[in-house]
């Protein structure tokens, strides 16, 4: 009797075990599938994307520019010593210009902005949700996720792919001041390279991944906050640092694993 | 009998092992105040989150209107919760908007309202709340009783036919708690909403309604008038009411309506063994609605608070003077026939000045009148039939007008 009743408490807690990753992969479903519609539902809410375009986008213009450079600086660096032992230094314009547009451009501006923005959107939704305030919203009848969600996954699609290009320019402008001013590369090498290799097709490619991985960014961050006070290790600040902690790890590994995924499809 | 707006049926509510609501029924009357007392975290704010529909019950039936919510399409719901509105204990005013975008949030996001009408609204609204001057400050740089009167402003902003209070005086001082109570009973007269209040304000909240459900053990123990829970012979009841009175009025200092029942059984047992008599004087504030609506829901309280100031630098410590309705107070004046008390009264109102009487500063036309009833006692009489005999023979106290 003891081993039966054993039996089926163990099968009913793997059973909650293996429910609760599904039921909360489709509450994230629907949760994103609803911020996705609301940025068209009327009246459109154009002033609070521009908020959200500029807390997103323009104030991470800055971190973008410093990342960018020095990443390219680095590549510059490190291709000229891997390209010389090939005698193929005239290669380091096509090396940096590629390695940027279609790979590294696109995630670590999308991990850059999980760190700055990300981060804020999940503590401030998070905050929101313990002190009530999105309940008051549902008491106004104002959907809180239209409200908070929907501005901020289309300032993300507008912002990502504009700050990837920064990212790009900037870095390939890195790989130039490494490569040519401080190793010297003929610039117009440099440059000839980078416009001959570089075709449309990589830049859509980097483009597309900047649009995929702010929606993942924004759903994971967005919903983390929003969900704050479901968490069961913590409640209240504590549950707060905890949902931004998740939201920005989760976010990370997602983009990561997102981006083997398109560059396997877009290859 | 009228069909009940709301009615809540067998309500159950559990939180992890932790049953909250065992059965909750209740009925809400339209155009009604009906205030749920009861223990703090006893699940009278969980109570008011079911029927606004932000919990949702384990088992059990909320109708609206006698239908059930349950069985509404989503539109209706969405529809029905437009003329709701709800006041949340910790206000919950959104801390990155200032005080203004919180009252007009409402508006901006749900009516198609120019700019500058929603400006002028929320401004009217501010200002007979008081907050006028702070529209462009957050709600982390103002104090805890000016945030509960910005989250009233914004409950009241879109003139919902349902308001729920969750405690809307708690953090309050004892003046603005009777204007946040005043406020909402002058409203409610107004515009003629149904409101739901959670208080623990006893008796001050019986003034404002008109029916009281007690919640104890997640079960709603009473329900009835304000008159009727008084008199309720359960323990309970009698042990959270009296419980709550014991302590000494926050509103002027001076004993609630049982402290002078106290006095009044004393006197009454001194009049028939030794004949000394005794006498009560109810002071009524004429036109209390009047100035709280052309000056402010302050002024009406400033007003009796001060009366009763003025009031007790007059009387012998035998006496007692107590809040007895939201404009009256009673006056038990020991040892004291109704002639004597009547020539008291001429010498209180000779020397009442009426600027004493007003902190605020008062508009032209501005006008308040208070009448004084007398009685005396007799051996066989109650302290309601000698209230009901003073009132009756309500006399012109004093009168102040400015020109």
């Amino acid at each position: 009797m003891t081993i039966l009743s054993g039996g089926k408490t163990l099968v009913a807690a793997l059973g909650r075990q293996t429910l609760a990753p599904i039921r909360n992969l489709g509450k994230l479903g629907t949760f994103f599938f609803w911020g996705l519609v609301n940025i068209f539902t009327l009246p459109f809410q154009f002033y609070k994307v521009i908020e959200q375009v500029c807390f997103i986008g323009a104030k991470s213009v800055f971190v973008i520019t410093l990342t960018g450079a020095f990443t390219g600086m680095v590549l510059g660096l490190q291709g000229y010593y891997a390209l010389t032992k090939f005698g193929s230094e005239g290669m380091l314009g096509s090396a940096v210009a590629l390695s940027l547009i279609r790979e590294m451009g696109p995630v670590l501006t999308a991990v850059m902005v999980i760190g700055r923005a990300g981060s804020a959107m999940a503590a401030e939704i998070g905050i929101m949700r313990i002190s009530e305030q999105i309940d008051a919203l549902e008491t106004m009848s104002i959907d809180p996720v239209r409200f908070l969600v929907s501005p901020r996954i289309a300032a993300a699609v507008i912002s990502f792919p504009l700050l990837t290009a920064l990212f790009d320019v900037i870095g390939i402008i890195g790989g130039y001041l490494t490569g040519s001013m401080l190793l010297g590369i003929n610039s117009g090498v440099y440059f000839a390279r980078v416009e001959s290799s570089v075709l449309m097709k990589d830049v859509t490619g980097g483009f597309i991944k900047a649009v995929v991985f702010a929606l993942v960014v924004v759903a994971i961050c967005c919903f983390k906050g929003f969900y704050t006070h479901l968490s069961k290790e913590g409640f209240g600040s504590k549950g707060v640092s905890l949902s931004t902690t998740s939201a920005v790890v989760i976010s990370c590994v997602l983009v990561l694993v997102t981006d083997y995924v398109l560059t396997s499809i877009l290859l | 009998m009228t069909t009940p707006l709301i009615q809540l049926r067998d309500i159950h509510k559990t939180f992890g092992s932790n049953p909250v609501l065992n059965g909750v029924n209740l009925n809400i009357y339209r155009g009604e105040i009906t205030t749920i007392i009861g223990k703090s975290g006893g699940g009278k704010s969980v109570l008011l989150k079911h029927i606004i529909g932000l919990l949702e019950p384990d088992s059990g039936e909320i109708l609206l209107d006698g239908l059930p919510l349950s069985a509404m399409k989503k539109s209706d719901r969405k529809s029905l919760k437009q003329k709701f509105s709800y006041m949340f204990q910790g206000n919950a005013l959104f801390d990155s908007l200032n005080v203004y975008e919180n009252v007009a949030l409402p508006l901006k996001e749900k009516t198609s309202l120019p700019e500058r009408e929603i400006r002028k609204r929320a401004g009217e609204k501010m200002a007979q709340l008081d907050i006028a001057g702070i529209g462009d400050r957050y709600p982390a740089e103002i104090s805890g009783g000016m945030k509960k009167r910005v989250a009233l402003a914004r409950a009241l902003i879109t003139n919902p036919e349902i308001i729920l209070f969750d405690e809307p005086t708690t953090g309050l001082d004892p003046i603005r708690k009777n204007a946040v109570h005043g406020m909402i009973s002058d409203y409610q007269k107004k515009f003629g909403f149904t409101g739901v209040v959670v208080s623990h304000e006893i008796p001050d909240i019986f003034y404002i309604s008109q029916r009281i459900a007690m919640l104890n053990n997640g079960r709603i123990i009473f329900e009835g008038s304000p008159d009727e829970i008084q008199q309720a012979q359960v323990p309970e009841i009698q042990n959270f009411i009296y419980g709550m009175e014991n302590r000494r009025s926050g509103f002027n200092g001076s004993g609630h309506q049982t402290y002078v029942e106290q006095r009044f059984n004393q006197e009454k047992l001194r009049l028939c063994d030794h004949n000394i008599t005794f006498s009560l004087i109810i002071f009524t504030l004429e036109n209390f609605s009047e100035i709280t609506e052309h000056a402010d829901h302050m002024a009406g309280q400033t007003v009796l608070t001060n009366l009763t100031d003025r009031i007790r630098h007059h009387i012998n410590i035998t006496d007692s003077c107590s809040r007895c309705g939201l404009n009256k107070i009673a006056l038990l004046l020991s040892n004291t026939d109704i002639e004597q008390a009547r020539a008291f009264c001429q010498r209180l109102s000779k020397e009442i000045k009426g600027d004493d009487l007003l902190d605020i500063k008062p508009y032209p036309g501005f006008c308040f009148s208070i009448r004084a009833g007398f009685a005396q006692a007799t051996r066989d009489c109650s302290l309601e039939a000698l209230m009901e005999k003073a009132e009756s023979t309500s006399n012109p106290f004093y009168t102040f007008n400015i020109f």
